[in-house]
């Protein structure tokens, strides 16, 4: 939401607050509207964790939760402050292409938009770029090192700290990305945007299994499918009974997801 | 001066005391071994050297430098490295990744030569690099430990009971390995529960008691001791 809120300020002082009057795609005003949710997601998500997180580290595992739901109400509350309680209008600024009827001559139900296609062409090169960095750099190994044993990482010499920083920026960085992607597909906002959708992540993430980076794409896959299946079939009033049944089933049947293992991996 | 200074260290789990006020040192070249039953305060000894633990009184010197007054993720730096009880391998990933954060914080960039080592020391671990270091046997994990240690090439190395749960065979190997290891010019402070092995390769040992050092000579000596022979030989 603070992310569709920053891409929202940052086109309409571009002069792209609307698409009234604008005749092809800015891309160069998407770019930076795009950097600059990416950087603001990024930093708001580094003071989060220093501020709610950090000084939890060696609290019992419900206080980082609790705190997580108190910097939500902060950022929502934010939210209505910055751009008011009512829904706001996001500009349509990506060209109107139908591929499959427009390139194809198929004149079907089904429709591949620009827009989709823009969702995915963001989507996939910043998911495969996440997993490189996860997978390779020094970084991402520390990351993965203090993700299983925090005291071993310790022990290795890394600055734990350091780290989980790092972690909550690529984290916000993403964030800021989805935030673009949201706004020019859905052409709206809200300031309870965040709610709905953190829900959703979370559900992918589980249902993914935790902890699993391709997990978590796959869960999202899933879970928009599912999504798009309910609405389509039981009326878009059913959407999140559907969506969270499923996490519902998968935490009583498989918790660990669909591509996550038992945690007991300790040999 | 030695390498390793400890002086009248007291740690806490809690509002237990485990260790009451250990004093011990450990001279560069050496191999120091302590030895005590369970709960006696060996583990609890090294994880407080390691940073893992701090204690609320003494001091820790290595050098010129004082411990207990280091952040934990920079022991590592000062040439000390500690290859934990229950090896504590980064079992999700794979076993050249282990090695990888082993040398962490080292900023040479050649490391060829340390894994070489590792790889002369422990054959096995080299036909596994790929392998996820969850699947190895017992034993090879406990080379990965000692292995991903040594990658930080450190002055002092802290070993936690290497022989834990191994095949007979495979304890004398990793004993064989910890002699190697100290002819390659490294001091090594050994925590065993099988005091037999762990004093016929060590220069000196402590004998631990309920948080406390009851004794201490050289291995020689303690192993003729007759309250060690007793105690933590199994004779009578």
């Amino acid at each position: 939401m603070l992310g569709t809120f920053a891409c929202l300020t940052t086109l309409t002082l571009l002069g792209f607050g609307t698409e009234v009057g604008v005749t092809s795609t800015p891309w160069w005003a998407l770019g930076l509207a795009l950097l600059a949710a990416m950087i603001f997601c990024g930093l708001l998500n580094v003071l989060a964790e220093r501020i709610a997180y950090r000084p939890l580290r060696r609290a019992p595992r419900l206080a980082p939760l609790i705190s997580a739901i108190g910097v939500s109400f902060i950022f929502v509350n934010i939210g209505l402050f910055w751009q008011g309680p009512t829904p706001r209008r996001f500009p349509d600024l990506l060209p109107q292409y139908d591929f499959i009827s427009q390139l194809f001559g198929l004149h079907t139900l089904v429709r591949f938009t620009f827009k989709d296609l823009f969702v995915l062409a963001l989507a996939i090169p910043l998911m495969l770029a996440l997993a490189w960095v996860i997978r390779n750099t020094r970084m991402g190994k520390a990351m993965r090192a203090v993700a299983q044993d925090t005291e071993m990482s310790l022990q290795m010499g890394i600055d734990v700290n350091r780290v989980i920083s790092f972690t909550f920026l690529l984290g916000g960085l993403l964030a800021g990305a989805a935030s673009l992607m949201y706004g020019l597909y859905n052409n709206n906002t809200v300031f309870t945007l965040g709610f709905d959708a953190g829900l959703k992540a979370f559900t992918a993430a589980v249902l993914g299994g935790i902890g699993n980076v391709s997990g978590a794409a796959l869960g999202g896959f899933v879970l928009g499918l599912l999504s798009a299946l309910t609405v389509t079939y039981f009326g878009g009033q059913w959407e999140n009974v559907g969506v969270f049944s499923l996490l519902v089933i998968i935490l009583v049947f498989k918790p660990t997801g669909l591509l996550g293992q038992a945690l007991g991996d300790r040999a | 001066m030695p390498l390793l200074q400890v002086e009248g260290v007291h740690t806490y789990y809690g509002n237990i005391e485990a260790l009451k006020g250990i004093t011990l040192s450990v001279e560069k070249g050496e191999i120091v071994t302590l030895i005590g039953s369970n709960g006696a305060g060996k583990t609890t000894t090294l994880r407080t050297i390691a940073g893992v633990l701090r204690p609320r009184q003494g001091t820790i010197r290595m050098g010129d430098a004082d411990l207990t007054k280091t952040p934990a993720n920079q022991i590592v730096r000062l040439g000390i490295a500690h290859s934990p009880e229950g090896r504590r391998i980064f079992a999700r990933m794979s076993v050249k990744e282990n090695l990888e954060l082993g040398a962490y914080t080292r900023s040479d960039t050649d490391l060829s030569e340390d894994y070489e080592r590792v790889y002369t020391l422990f054959p096995r671990i080299k036909e596994r690099l790929k392998q996820r270091a969850g699947t190895l046997s017992g034993g090879e994990q406990q080379m990965l430990a000692i292995g991903r240690a040594l990658m930080a090439r450190p002055t002092l190395l802290l070993l936690d009971e290497p022989s834990m749960g191994l095949a007979p065979v495979l304890v004398e190997l990793v004993f064989r390995t910890i002699q190697e290891i100290n002819a390659l010019g490294m001091t090594v402070l050994l925590v065993e529960q099988n005091a037999h092995m762990a004093l016929s390769i060590a220069n000196r040992g402590y004998v631990l008691q309920t948080g406390t050092i009851v004794l201490t000579d050289t291995a020689k000596a303690l192993a003729q001791n007759e309250m060690v022979r007793k105690a933590y030989l199994g004779e009578d």
